[in-house]
């Protein structure tokens, strides 16, 4: 299964499953990363983690070991 | 007073809550901790419309109700009036950002949820129309029946509108039924309540934010940014601050004289124009370099750019279990840890905090410079300009691998209670506000000031006491600290320094420092020269000093400050803690003596191992 820490730089896709600590899927949620919702990977940071994603308008960083645990739908 | 209403500002972090603080207490706020917790607690009073006062409360940033850091849980306590501190507010703001109002009700609608009268104010609406975002504030003002203030809180627009609000007398509670299940079921509510109030034009578009990223977080010119602003950083603190400082220095000997003056000679003027002016005074010349540096540090993080610094940091920080946001706090540390530890208050997770400020006073702070040049000087009496700064930079690098070292220590050895990943959230750049950088950085200065001056002001007494008690009957300074508690604890200590290759005069000398490393220079020259002469005839006096110190011989006619003994003592001076500023700091930011104990402990426990090593392996390759 692709996660997103597989897209591209730019490239949109619909979130899937997260198979992260519930307190850490929990707080994700909360900003806005649902299933079902679009996520773009923004750009990677200079030494290549972390990563940059927008979702719901909002834009935040997680560590590349976090996002492969986010799949797309 | 019991009248006056209390109003809580409650919103994400980085929505402009302390922007909108700011703009409604001005200088009427106060800061203090929520007792118990690190959190801080920022209140403060503002008049309405009708001249009423009322009060005002910053609460902590937080994305839910449903908290999952210090900060959070504070935020809830509050709005909830389970603190015994914090009354339950009266009326609460919620802020939401225009351009990301899906999210923003996330938490706004749980404050709803607390049926407390409730203004909601929609702030940075320039930016939302920026990306082509309108919201039609009365559609959202009929459907939960309550004030909806659409704001630019940084450029002071729609203040009017909020006063008029504040002022009101019969604030509504808002018409929100509340949501039951899960996230996703908070969302969908949420959307329904947005539908129709919010366009959004779909044409893509490059934000103002996205052409600024394109350049600082850019693989190469974000590097370069990045650099050129730290050397920015640190020349402003290692050079211009010296101007200031220079005056501080210049006017606490001038207050000194002028108590001299006046005064008889005796017990009672020497207290208070060497331990009192002497002692404020040595707290009171760090203020230009912190103020300085919090100057830098504010700027960063109102423009947003402190957010890409932790980006772009981040990878190198992980290695040893830190994120990105304890690089700005490491860094500053490098001219004083005192800001840099107050510095880690932009850290949520408070392990990292923990681990950030423990680590903080290895770094080579610039109160460490004088000490260093002198040891140098000692050492490579013959060395050249080259040879002195190579050593200088060694010992940068020691200090380098030191805080790496016990990071990483600290990683495995604290257990991690929160499963919470890193999130860094990047904030859309704004122009500074100078308002706001000029109130943080008076705020900050005060807190240094209050907090860490009581303490060192009554340890600078007990250090001049130690220095002058108790007395000898001769005229000669040398034989008086001989004499000396100090002295006398210098010589008690020898058999346990002598193995790091110290005598007891050396020994008198850390004890003296431990208070602030750089009054090893001048408790040398007290030793040395029977008088204190690092201050009127400080050229000539350096040089005297240096010669008396490279003449002296030990008991076995070797030279008391030998290549082995220096490097010993740079070693000792690289790790030990002996900065009482830096306890005081460290004691208020973690909230326990029991953390700033441990910090002394284990820093001039480690220090002392690494320069008995020093003192002992060299010998094998040193005579």
């Amino acid at each position: 299964m692709k996660h997103i820490a597989q897209l591209d730089v730019g490239e949109s896709a619909i979130l899937g499953e997260m198979k992260l600590p519930s307190e850490a899927s929990a707080r994700l949620e909360e900003m806005g990363f649902l299933p079902g919702a679009a996520i773009r990977l923004v750009r990677r940071a200079p030494l290549g983690c972390p990563i940059e994603f927008e979702v719901a308008g909002t834009r935040l960083a997680i560590r590349g070991v976090d996002a492969a645990n986010i799949f797309v739908g | 007073m019991d009248s006056e209403r209390l109003f809580a500002l409650v919103g994400n972090p980085n929505i402009g809550k302390t922007t909108l603080f700011n703009a409604l207490t001005g200088l009427r706020q106060k800061v203090a901790n929520y007792p118990g917790v690190t959190v801080e607690k920022k209140e403060g009073t503002a008049r309405d419309r009708h001249g009423n006062q009322f009060k005002v409360l910053d609460l902590p940033g937080a994305y839910s109700l449903e908290a999952k850091s210090p900060d959070e849980e504070v935020t809830r306590a509050v709005l909830h009036g389970e603190r015994a501190d914090t009354p339950q507010p009266d009326v609460v703001v919620c802020l939401v950002d225009a351009s990301n109002l899906e999210r923003h009700f996330y938490l706004a609608t749980q404050v709803m949820e607390l049926g407390l009268p409730t203004i909601v104010v929609l702030n940075k609406t320039d930016e939302a129309k920026k990306l082509g975002v309108t919201v039609t504030a009365k559609k959202l003002e009929e459907r939960l029946g309550v004030p909806v203030v659409p704001m630019q809180a940084n450029e002071r627009v729609g203040m009017e509108a909020l006063q008029v609000a504040l002022s009101s007398k019969e604030l509504a509670k808002p018409q929100w039924r509340p949501v039951e299940g899960n996230v996703a079921a908070r969302y969908e509510a949420i959307d329904q309540l947005l539908s129709g109030a919010v366009a959004r034009s779909e044409q893509e578009r490059l934000t103002p934010t996205d052409k600024w990223d394109q350049v600082l977080v850019h693989p190469v010119w974000g590097w370069v940014v990045l650099l050129s602003i730290l050397a920015g950083l640190f020349y402003a603190i290692f050079s211009l601050s010296g101007y200031p400082m220079g005056w501080i220095d210049a006017g606490f000997a001038w207050l000194g004289k002028c108590v001299e003056v006046r005064m008889q000679e005796g017990d009672f003027r020497s207290l208070i124009t060497e331990g009192i002016i002497g002692g404020v005074g040595g707290v009171v010349i760090f203020l230009p370099q912190i103020l300085m540096l919090f100057f830098f540090i504010s700027l960063m993080e109102n423009t947003g750019y402190l957010a890409r610094v932790s980006f772009m940091m981040d990878r190198l920080m992980s290695g040893v279990g830190l994120n990105g946001k304890a690089f700005i706090p490491v860094l500053s540390s490098y001219a004083c840890a005192i800001p840099g530890i107050m510095a880690t208050r932009t850290m949520e997770s408070p392990r990292d905090r923990l681990i950030t400020i423990l680590v903080a006073p290895i770094t080579s702070c610039s109160a460490r410079l004088p000490v260093y040049l002198m040891l140098i000087a000692l050492m490579l009496p013959l060395g050249t300009a080259t040879q002195k700064a190579f050593v200088m930079w060694g010992l940068y690098i020691l200090s380098i691998l030191g805080v790496y070292f016990f990071a990483w220590i600290f990683n495995r050895m604290l257990k991690k209670t929160e499963t919470t990943l890193t999130i860094l959230e990047l904030p859309t750049y704004q122009r500074p506000s100078w308002r706001e950088i000029g109130l943080q950085i008076l705020d900050r200065g005060k807190v240094f000031v209050r907090r860490a001056g009581t303490v060192i002001l009554g340890l600078s007494i007990l250090l001049w006491a130690l220095t002058t008690y108790p007395k000898s009957d001769s005229e000669d300074g040398r034989d008086q600290l001989a004499h000396s508690a100090a002295g006398r604890l210098g010589k008690a200590i020898e058999p346990v320094i002598e193995p790091l290759g110290y005598d007891w005069k050396m020994g008198v000398g850390l004890v003296a420092s431990f208070a602030a490393r750089e009054v090893f220079v001048s408790t040398m020259s007290i030793i040395y020269l029977g008088e204190d002469k690092t201050g009127d005839e400080e050229e000539e006096g350096k040089g005297t000093i240096r010669k008396r110190m490279a003449a002296e011989k030990r008991a076995d006619g070797q030279p008391a400050y030998s290549l082995r003994t220096c490097l010993s003592l740079l070693v000792f001076y690289v790790f030990a803690m002996q900065c009482l500023s830096t306890v005081a700091v460290t004691r208020r930011e973690t909230n326990s003596w029991r953390w700033a104990i441990f910090q002394v402990v284990y820093l001039t426990g480690f220090a002392y191992l690494a320069a008995f090593a020093t003192y002992q392996i060299s010998g094998f390759f040193i005579a």
